[in-house]
């Protein structure tokens, strides 16, 4: 019989778990080679919501694109916006307005705390605190509210536009952040009320899926989980862009880089972004929301029906959009994830040659596999719950 | 990024080792971009990422682009960074079309980027670029019997049929 029980423990066997486990948090397969309940090695396998956005993208002129790109991380579409848009203004050299780079700081920081939200709800979900969910979502719920009020649209707002944003914040919008932003710090607190002292909390995520900090930058690994292994790395404030370089605010650094500090790590993040909702609103300058360049911005409505020369502007610009000049570029900004790079191919039509998305998730997932060996599986899913990869920015 | 005579400093310290790895050297809205000859990549990014005073450890992207029709018609992109100094610096290995059924080949850099694993996977599953020296260099995000590259720019949109199971039904 023991003969039968030390085979039984050391035998490898794989396990295939997905596509679509409850815990993965979208469309991933894992094949796990398991020892027992240990995780001796595994195989991400992705492409299961691979709908060819970078294609699409190419048969669509420059202001048809960012509906599509949204798409792809649709956690964090105001980034994947602010990426392609971003790129295409320093493309063809058109400097957004003051005003319109403190409305989009804004909602990029608002969208920053949403996604934070969504990956404490459902991570938190994962190692068995349910209420958990409820409590972020309410707060999710009265983000997708401001951007529901400003933009019209819960998720997939299309809001920045290459040259600013498409609107101005209506009335009221102001009192209704400003009461958000003077709550969320309450209710970040009772979060970790929740979780900080949580006893099954503590003992799933302390020491678990460990990576050193030199093993995260070879694999390329930004964002969160690079600052959890003590890495100060931020593009907020190692470039200069949008209303960043005029903000206060800090950088929160893990030390060990355990799922942890992983956790601590977002939590403190979404403090942070709440810092620089508050201050971008407090300093908003006044003035245009979107540049006054005729060529690349649509010219606004009430002068269609007075103006011949608008007309013509918004004629062109709807039916074949503007073109830019032979170029490339890559512009990156710090996502929720980490560094969100998209690279553009201008070949002098009004449609890319190429979009590119560097997408954090795509590039981090690499480092599941050094997260997960050698810990047990039901850590390999905590570890998955704190690695937050977004399936649709994974597979674009 | 490095300024334009930095960009030069560089070009003639790798021209000292490896002649003839630089082609072209570019600077493109404010970036600095050097364009390579493919059989040399791996000294290239060898000496970017060690050499004293270069410093381009961490690889942020690696992406392909086909300039159709433009020759050589492909370039695999290093988006290189140094974070101490927070510089990027961007290598393309330019890659002509080898006609027919041939693909195009270049150097793998995993060993030296581990994190382009996964991004050299990604450009051969869209551009048919084989990275020579991939552990693993199969499809990715498409299905693994998948035929054709269809990030290039001769390859239509829409070229797929899709199918429901109404045409199938239907027109099948």
């Amino acid at each position: 019989m023991a003969e039968l029980t030390d085979d039984r423990t050391t035998e490898v066997m794989t396990v295939n778990i997905g596509p679509h486990h409850p815990a993965t948090h979208g469309v991933l397969r894992l094949v796990v080679d398991l020892e027992g309940e240990v995780v001796k090695d595994l195989k991400p396998v992705i492409g299961y919501v691979h709908t060819g956005i970078e294609k699409s993208c190419e048969d669509k002129s420059y202001w048809k694109v960012i509906p599509f790109v949204e798409r792809m991380d649709y956690v964090s579409y105001f980034f994947q916006m602010e990426a392609y848009c971003g790129a295409v203004e320093r493309l063809v050299g058109l400097e957004i307005p003051p005003r319109a780079k403190y409305l989009r700081t804004i909602f990029l920081e608002l969208n920053r705390i949403h996604s934070h939200l969504v990956w404490l709800g459902t991570t938190a979900l994962d190692l068995g605190a349910i209420s958990m969910l409820w409590y972020c979502f309410r707060e999710r719920d009265r983000i997708l509210d401001l951007f529901e009020m400003a933009t019209g649209q819960r998720m997939h707002t299309r809001y920045f536009q290459v040259g600013g944003v498409i609107e101005d914040i209506p009335l009221g919008f102001e009192a209704k952040l400003r009461s958000f932003v003077d709550e969320m710090p309450v209710r970040v607190g009772q979060y970790q009320a929740l979780l900080d002292r949580n006893e099954i909390f503590l003992s799933r995520t302390k020491g678990t899926g460990i990576v050193s900090r030199e093993r995260l930058l070879e694999l390329g690994v930004t964002g969160p989980l690079l600052r959890a292994a003590g890495e100060p790395w931020d593009l907020r404030k190692a470039f200069d862009y949008l209303a960043y370089p005029e903000m206060d605010f800090k950088i929160p650094v893990g030390t060990v880089g355990d799922n942890y500090d992983r956790y601590r790590v977002r939590v403190a993040e979404m403090l942070e972004s709440t810092k620089i909702v508050g201050q971008a609103l407090d300093a908003l300058p006044d003035g245009p929301f979107i540049a006054d360049d005729r060529k690349y911005v649509l010219p606004p409505r009430s002068e269609l029906s007075t103006s011949m020369e608008s007309l013509i502007h918004h004629f062109k610009l709807v039916t074949e959009g503007y073109r830019v000049a032979p170029g490339e570029l890559y512009y990156a900004i710090e996502s929720p994830r980490g560094e969100l790079g998209c690279f553009v191919l201008a070949d002098g039509s009004s449609k890319p040659a190429r979009v590119h998305f560097r997408d954090p998730s795509f590039v981090n997932l690499q480092a599941f596999r050094d997260m997960s060996t050698g810990t047990y599986i039901a850590d390999m899913i905590c570890s998955l719950g704190m690695l937050d990869p977004i399936l649709g920015g994974v597979d674009r | 990024m490095p300024d334009a005579p930095g960009l030069e400093l560089i070009r003639g310290e790798i021209e000292q080792d490896h002649p003839g790895a630089i082609l072209d050297t570019g600077f493109d809205h404010g970036a600095a971009s050097l364009s390579i000859d493919p059989e040399h990549v791996l000294a290239v990014l060898t000496w970017l990422r060690d050499a004293p005073g270069q410093g381009y450890r961490f690889l942020s992207s690696l992406h392909a682009a086909d300039y159709l029709p433009a020759e050589p018609r492909f370039a695999v992109h290093y988006e290189l960074l140094n974070r101490d100094r927070v510089e990027r610096l961007r290598v393309k290995a330019l890659l002509a079309d080898p006609g027919e059924d041939a693909l195009p080949e270049l150097d793998s850099c995993v060993e030296l980027f581990p994190t382009a694993e996964f991004q050299e996977r990604e450009v051969f599953d869209f551009f048919g670029i084989v990275f020579k020296g991939h552990p693993d260099l199969t499809r990715i995000l498409l299905p693994e019997d998948y035929v054709g590259w269809p990030q290039r720019r001769d390859f239509p949109v829409g070229g797929e049929p899709v199918t429901f199971t109404y045409n199938e039904r239907n027109y099948g």
